[in-house]
């Protein structure tokens, strides 16, 4: 093979659901990988919160738009040699092959590495992908790939139905359903052929209740293949991988099962010829007690029979999971056997002693959880299918299922929803009913709700198709429940429950008592966790790697770590409000530590991060992020010898540091009395009231007539919120007396204890900060101001460095409250603020809403534009360097000749029933960057990155609510100057008819007509939309179904005026002619 | 609540646990084993005979007892050692539990102990005796184990071993019918069984062989007398050195130039016919997930281990060469001779359990069983 010098790597861009940080791992893993082998790496990633886009991972960073267009114009400027597209997700498979197609790759002579188009096209196009599986006599489902609805419905006449519509070359099962009825198949085949790139489905004999297991193979040139591990979901076939709990390694598999289907693993692997890694998904035949009620062809057979279902010719979310699960880094490997290493070649880092050819052997148990957003969604379609819906997962190691599987679901971070917690639906006593067994993102806790009612194993395993082991699994849960429920608290019955994996609030409230007496007689009985390895190799050879988990046994292999030492605590699964970001300080923050020479340990719970990948810290526990799995490591660790850092670990994090206070565990950076000062509103406002800044005005109340006073006495819109939760949770602006009895209420009823705050709505420029203090000096990155005005949740918000609407004497006011505050709050690290600016008559007023002492979302992307190592200046200030030590002082960092945009991304084609209506709840998933040296260019950028621009011919939907339409006006005028078409409902099209323009009205009133707004967007008349609404969150039908259709056309929809107005100025003005060009290179 | 359960090492260590399956005492070499799959086919592998097996995969039982698992007629291993074993197994072909197997088959298993801290014991100290109890004291038990014969000194092949000679495929009998479907046996192969897995005579009838399995103890003229195209030397249990007349028998077939291929226990014997010397391994190899390096290829397999045994490769003569090496260790996984139709491999390419992809050994063999050869 030709020496290789310089690669391109494409990351996966932004996260979304079926998309999410397994990729900045996998990617990470890659460039370094690929440095050791003395090759130049360059990256393009659009999201800025990701490690891989970090300086020292790549030689060359570009953070653009991961477009084909954008990506030519890098190959045409560096030149490299190959291009890895197997690291990026379906992102990067999509691109290589859109490059692969517009003759870029020839034309420049960049050689596609580890998978070749052929392959690719293969797997991922469902009629090549079945052809070749028939021909090496692989048994698949049958069906047909097609590529239109008729041929669909000829499939049906001869498969039947219910039958399963796979799209090709889509995410996360985008776009592909089950269809039930000749109306369903005809709903779905017609959208999945509109969304898949190459308009082609595949129609197949659906196999629901099968067995569902997949394989992570790997291969190299010289045809070597080995299998990295196998995974079993718990939820059979019909239920999307993603949206399914999984167990590694499988549990059900008899060896000849499993050699069966590790035998066809490396037969289609070879058979595709990949060069990396590669995951296959197969049914498998069920149990026969699932056979009884749902394979029916299946009841009498004798022998286990597999379909391959699925193949991801590259690094994918599985692998990520396979690579926790095992130890094993698939990343790492797949990218050095795509430079033309051989695994005989690769040494195996856990081990330190053997090769990456091997296969892992576990003597553990893994399960993965799948976290869905239905906790901030409540309105979302809950049933799970072929479509992956969750945001992100956890995992969890034990020595056998049942711990593993209750340590998963204290991951997740519900709260008080441990495997105790019922639905209140299900009823309770004499009034108990069976609970809803269907797929859905509770089922775990119904069957565990079923099984307490004492319905039969066997016949819940019939309803869920689950096989009848796991649920006996959970039947031993169940058994343990009542014994604690009747039997005394004995040494013998805790050692027991802790090895079901219980936890000290389960046990308590089972058998009465509180969670920290329960702690207290675990130590006083001598019944502590320990922490075994995870090594490849199931203790076979001696390993190297720091990666534990806790179990209850009898040998600790966690010995304390020698010297000085702090603890990291992550941010659990991915979810919307908190994402990748916090991840991404976590690890930088891990490594600051080792530069100032102490030992990292990171304790987290999801797999798909680098924070969990073995190498990122000198320690990783992966655990649970609650209070007894902390304490219990700290306690490990030795509690007066290591402290913990709360700041980058989002709102998990942060949640911890009042139960460690209380311990007298301590903690590295602001101390648990300033995040209280912060978090408790009264506190708070007296705080703020000292230092003589603003804040908006409001009170807490306790009931409705007292909120109703208050809220007069502002004068509306006024915020109301709970005070007891950050993060935008439960806000909403109400504009009268109603809206604000109908919030109150439904708040009171959930919490009467803590007072609701209602403030005044000041609508006016939301501004953020982050800044580092260290008590002495306050270092200010930079200064962000938001688009869309105060309202929209930040995270939410395109974001704006430096504020280029703010004057000089604004930002000098926006420094000194930031330094104030810091200093006052006596805050060490890093702090978030946020303000809104009211401008009346030429003089503004800046009024503080927000103070966060940790890392906020916007940490990564202001790193990026200011060049600061934000987390890393932060971790050392809090190991006791102060800034001037660093070689920094305080105030406004000095800013670059550089615009940065940063833009939020939905998913919100996948969650039917959501409404994308922006508000002072988040909703984005991820975000994008956009970088250049003015605001146009940089806005195009984020935008095109977002999937939030619009083409720059064709036409809008528009309906704009009243209280906006004098101010749509201009806005109006500039989109018909810009030769836009228009379609209206009712009221806006009156308004455009008047102004002079042609309009064509449509109605949004679905059942009077045709076309209607929903039915504009489906036939793909109108590109784009803008709907604004009146009123507060709920009940907003207003306009539902016009941004319900428009997410599910995947075309851009704008519900604020401040958004669609940048857009128009990003498409009249210059933008067009962006930069492409290596981050650095902005930063000069 | 079972019965507690007690294995002791011979330095001491105590593992204390619950009785499953039989409810006794049980002596033998402490082993473990890393598989995650294939429980049954390790129970009775007679490979495993005189050893107490660990399973390193914690949850065992899970899938029940089939009946088409058998690698020979009984369970071999002296008793088994599991973190956790599963009381209500799942599976298309289970037909009944482990527990339940065992407690017929009258051997005793220990559950509830950290397996993975025994198997850190063994990796560290090396591979030993043990003994596991459910009614004697600690004191009593060591007492015993003292006393017992060592697993080096014990002829185990003796125990496993077929008194009878025997045919595979059989008339009639499910273990082999269910193999011999494909093609009635061209070539005669002798299998000599110094502890024979079923599914070395399974793939050897489906590609066609007639195998006719004969005891340990068949002299070198009772195999020529049968008039084999080639010679299967089997795996098994322990220790090769005692095996002198078997080595003999060997010398005699290599001489004889009849195509030879020896399997882990057998490919020993092949090394020490050849004069090499052989050595114990610290606590061996026993898994699934070894990778082993054909020379000639230079491709990387990944192969089923069962051993304790090795072949010192500087001590090979007579024109024996390595031909497999493993990387984990470098140590010997196949010898070879130039001029000489064998083919001689420590691991198992029968698999069962296990990863099949060394399955292509056996056509390698009949390739060669299929060339004339100048006897």
């Amino acid at each position: 093979m030709h020496k290789l010098s310089k690669v391109l790597v494409i990351g996966s861009g932004p996260i979304v659901i079926g998309q999410a940080a397994e990729f900045d791992y996998s990617g990470t893993q890659a460039c370094r990988a690929l440095r050791e082998e003395g090759i130049i790496t360059v990256l393009v990633n659009s999201n800025p919160a990701t490690i891989m886009t970090d300086e020292g991972i790549a030689d060359i960073v570009y953070v653009e738009p991961l477009t084909v267009e954008v990506l030519a114009r890098v190959i045409e400027r560096e030149h490299p040699d190959g291009l890895l597209p197997t690291l990026g997700g379906q992102t990067g498979l999509n691109l290589a092959v859109g490059l692969a197609d517009a003759g870029i790759l020839d034309k420049y002579g960049v050689k596609l590495l580890g998978t070749s188009i052929d392959t690719i096209k293969k797997a991922e196009e469902r009629s090549l992908f079945k052809k070749l599986l028939t021909d090496i006599g692989e048994p698949v489902p049958q069906g047909t790939a097609v590529r239109s609805v008729v041929e669909a419905k000829e499939c049906m006449n001869s498969i039947g139905l219910p039958l399963i519509v796979r799209p090709s070359y889509t995410l996360g099962g985008t776009g592909g359903g089950i269809a039930w009825t000749e109306a369903d198949l005809e709903k779905i085949s017609s959208y999945g052929l509109k969304i898949s790139p190459s308009h082609e489905i595949l129609i197949e004999q659906c196999l629901l209740g099968w067995k569902e297991i997949e394989y992570e193979v790997m291969r190299d040139a010289k045809d070597n293949c080995i299998t990295i591990c196998n995974m079993e979901n718990i939820d059979p076939m019909g239920v999307h991988t993603g949206d399914s709990i999984v167990v590694a390694p499988s549990q059900t598999l008899s060896d000849k099962e499993n050699q069966m289907l590790r035998s066809a693993s490396l037969r289609i692997i070879r058979a595709l010829g990949i060069e990396g890694g590669c995951n296959v998904q197969f049914a498998l035949t069920p149990s026969p007690i699932v056979a009884e009620t749902w394979a029916l062809d299946q009841r009498q057979v004798d022998s286990s029979q597999y379909y391959v279902i699925e193949v991801n010719p590259r690094v994918s979310r599985s692998s990520a999971l396979a690579s926790k699960a095992t130890g094993y880094p698939i990343a790492r490997v797949a990218a050095k056997i795509a430079i033309g290493r051989t695994l005989d070649e690769i040494p195996n880092k856990v081990t330190g002693k053997t090769l990456a050819s091997f296969e892992p052997a576990l003597d553990y148990c893994v399960v993965k959880i799948p976290r869905w957003p239905f906790d901030k969604f409540a309105m979302g379609d809950r049933r799970l299918g072929s479509q992956m819906k969750a945001t992100g997962e956890v995992m969890a190691i034990d020595r056998s299922f049942e711990p593993a599987l209750q340590k998963a679901v204290r991951s997740l971070e519900f709260g008080k929803r441990t495997l105790l917690w019922e639905d209140p639906a299900w009823g309770k006593g004499e009034q108990r009913g069976l609970p809803p067994l269907q797929p859905n993102d509770l089922r775990v806790w119904a069957i565990m709700a079923s099984l307490r009612r004492d319905e039969d194993p066997d016949k819940v395993s019939q309803l869920t198709g689950i096989d009848p082991w796991f649920i006996y699994k959970f039947q031993n849960i169940v058994d343990m429940e009542k014994r604690l429920l009747s039997e005394p608290l004995e040494p013998n019955i805790l050692w027991e429950a802790k090895r079901l994996g219980f936890s000290d609030e389960q046990i308590a409230t089972l058998a009465d008592r509180l969670p920290e007496q329960i702690r207290t007689i675990r130590h006083e009985w001598h019944l502590r966790p320990v922490y075994k390895m995870v090594d490849t190799c199931a203790a076979e050879f001696d390993a190297e790697t720091p990666y534990f988990y806790s179990t209850y046994e009898s040998e600790n292999e966690a010995l304390p770590l020698d010297g000085e030492k702090a603890v990291v605590l992550g941010s659990g699964p991915i979810r919307i409000g908190q994402g990748i970001e916090f991840d991404y300080c976590c690890v930088h923050s891990a490594w600051a530590l080792q530069e100032v020479g102490m030992k990292s340990i990171l304790i987290n719970s999801n797999p798909e991060t680098v924070s969990t990948d073995f190498d990122t810290s000198d320690r990783l526990y992966f655990e649970a992020l609650d209070e007894e799995s902390v304490r219990d490591i700290l306690e490990n660790e030795g509690s007066d010898a290591a402290s913990s850092i709360v700041q980058f670990g989002g709102q998990t994090a942060i949640n911890l540091a009042q139960p460690l206070d209380v311990n007298n565990l301590s903690i590295l950076g602001s101390a648990a009395e300033a995040i209280d000062i912060a978090e408790d509103r009264q506190r708070f406002e007296d705080f703020l009231a000292k230092l003589d800044i603003p804040q908006p005005p409001g009170a807490g109340v306790f009931s409705v007539p007292e909120a109703i006073d208050v809220a007069q006495s502002l004068g509306y819109p006024v915020l109301v919120r709970p005070s007891y939760v950050l993060g935008g949770r439960s806000m909403e602006i109400v504009h009268s007396d109603d809206e604000l009895t109908r919030y109150l209420t439904l708040a009171l009823e959930l919490d009467s204890h803590h007072p609701v705050l209602v403030d005044k709505y000041i609508q006016g420029k939301e501004v953020e900060v982050d800044a580092i203090c260290d008590g002495e000096d306050v270092l200010i990155p930079g200064v962000m101001e938001h688009i869309e005005r105060a309202g929209v949740h930040s995270g939410d918000s395109i974001a704006v460095y430096p504020g280029v609407n703010l004057s000089e004497s604004e930002v000098n006011t926006i420094v000194d409250y930031t330094t104030r505050i810091s200093l006052a709050l006596g805050a060490r690290g890093l702090l978030n603020i946020q303000l809104v600016i009211l401008s009346k008559r030429g003089s503004s007023s800046i009024y503080v809403l927000e103070v966060n002492p940790r890392a906020s979302r916007t940490v990564p992307f202001i790193s990026k534009v200011t060049g600061l190592p934000v987390v890393n200046i932060a971790t050392k200030v809090m190991a006791g360097m102060t800034l001037q030590e660093q070689g920094y002082s305080g105030g406004l960092w000095k800013r670059r000749g550089l615009v940065g945009i940063k833009a939020p991304v939905f998913s919100m084609s996948k969650l039917t029933g959501v409404d994308n209506y922006l508000g002072p709840e988040m909703k984005s998933t991820g975000e994008v960057m956009g970088v250049d040296h003015n605001f146009e260019a940089a806005l195009t950028k984020a935008l095109l990155a977002a999937g939030l621009m619009l083409p720059s011919k064709g036409s809008l939907l528009l309906s704009i609510a009243d209280r906006d339409k004098d101010e749509s006006i201009s806005l109006i005028k500039e989109l018909y100057s810009l030769q836009y078409g228009f379609y209206a409902t009712e009221g806006t099209a009156a308004m455009i008819k008047s102004m002079g323009f042609p309009v064509e009205m449509v109605t949004k009133k679905l059942d009077e007509g045709h076309p209607n707004v929903v039915d504009v967007i489906h036939d793909g008349s109108v590109n784009g939309v803008i709907n604004t609404v009146t009123g507060g969150r709920i009940p907003l039908k207003d306009g539902f179904d016009i941004r319900r259709a428009a997410a599910e056309g995947q075309i851009p929809c704008f519900t604020s005026l401040d958004t669609a107005r940048v857009v128009v100025s990003a498409i009249s003005g210059d933008g067009g002619k962006f930069s492409v060009k290596p981050l650095r290179e902005y930063l000069r | 609540m079972s019965k507690k359960a007690t294995l002791i090492l011979e330095d001491g260590t105590v593992y204390r646990g619950y009785s499953f399956g039989s409810e006794r005492t049980t002596l033998g070499e402490v082993v473990f084993d890393t598989a995650m799959t294939g429980y049954q086919e390790m129970l009775t592998d007679p490979s495993f005979a005189g050893q107490i097996l660990v399973f390193t995969y914690p949850m065992i039982g899970n899938y029940g007892i089939s009946e088409d698992d058998f690698e020979s007629g009984h369970i071999q291993v002296r008793g088994i050692a599991v973190r956790e074993y599963c009381r209500r197994p799942s599976n298309l072909h289970s037909i009944r539990t482990l527990d339940n197997y065992l407690r017929d088959s009258d051997i005793p298993g220990i559950s509830g102990i950290d397996t993975r801290s025994l198997t850190r014991h063994i990796r560290s100290r090396g591979s030993m005796m043990g003994i596991l109890s459910t009614e004697m004291c600690d004191e009593d038990a060591l007492e015993r184990l003292k006393a017992y014969p060592r697993y080096n000194g014990t002829d185990l092949v003796y125990e496993v071993s077929t008194e009878q000679v025997y045919q595979w495929p059989a008339v009639g009998d499910r273990q082999t019918d269910a193999s011999a479907d494909i093609k009635q046996g061209s070539y005669n192969i002798v299998v000599v069984d110094l502890g024979l897995k079923y599914n070395i005579v399974r793939i050897l009838s489906q590609l066609g062989c007639r195998a006719t399995v004969v005891p340990y103890t068949t002299s070198l003229n009772d195999i020529l007398a049968l008039h084999p195209d080639g010679v299967v030397l089997s795996p098994g249990p322990g220790n090769p050195s005692l095996l002198g007349g078997v080595i003999d028998v060997v010398k005699g077939l290599i001489g004889t130039k009849i195509p030879l291929m020896g399997i882990c226990l057998g490919h020993l014997l092949i090394g020490k016919a050849s004069g090499a010397e052989i050595f114990k391994l610290k606590f061996g190899h026993h898994g699934g997930n070894h990778p082993v390096r054909d020379l000639a290829t230079n491709k990387v397999y990944i192969t089923v281990q069962n051993h304790g045994y090795a072949i010192d490769d500087s001590t090979l003569q007579g024109g024996f060469e390595v031909s497999q090496i493993n990387l984990n260790d470098d140590t010997v996984e196949g010898i070879c001779h130039p001029d000489l139709p064998i083919i001689s491999i420590q691991y198992h390419p029968e698999a069962s359990p296990g990863p099949r992809d060394s399955s292509y050994l056996f056509d390698r063999f009949l390739a060669m069983v299929g060339k004339p050869t100048d006897a």
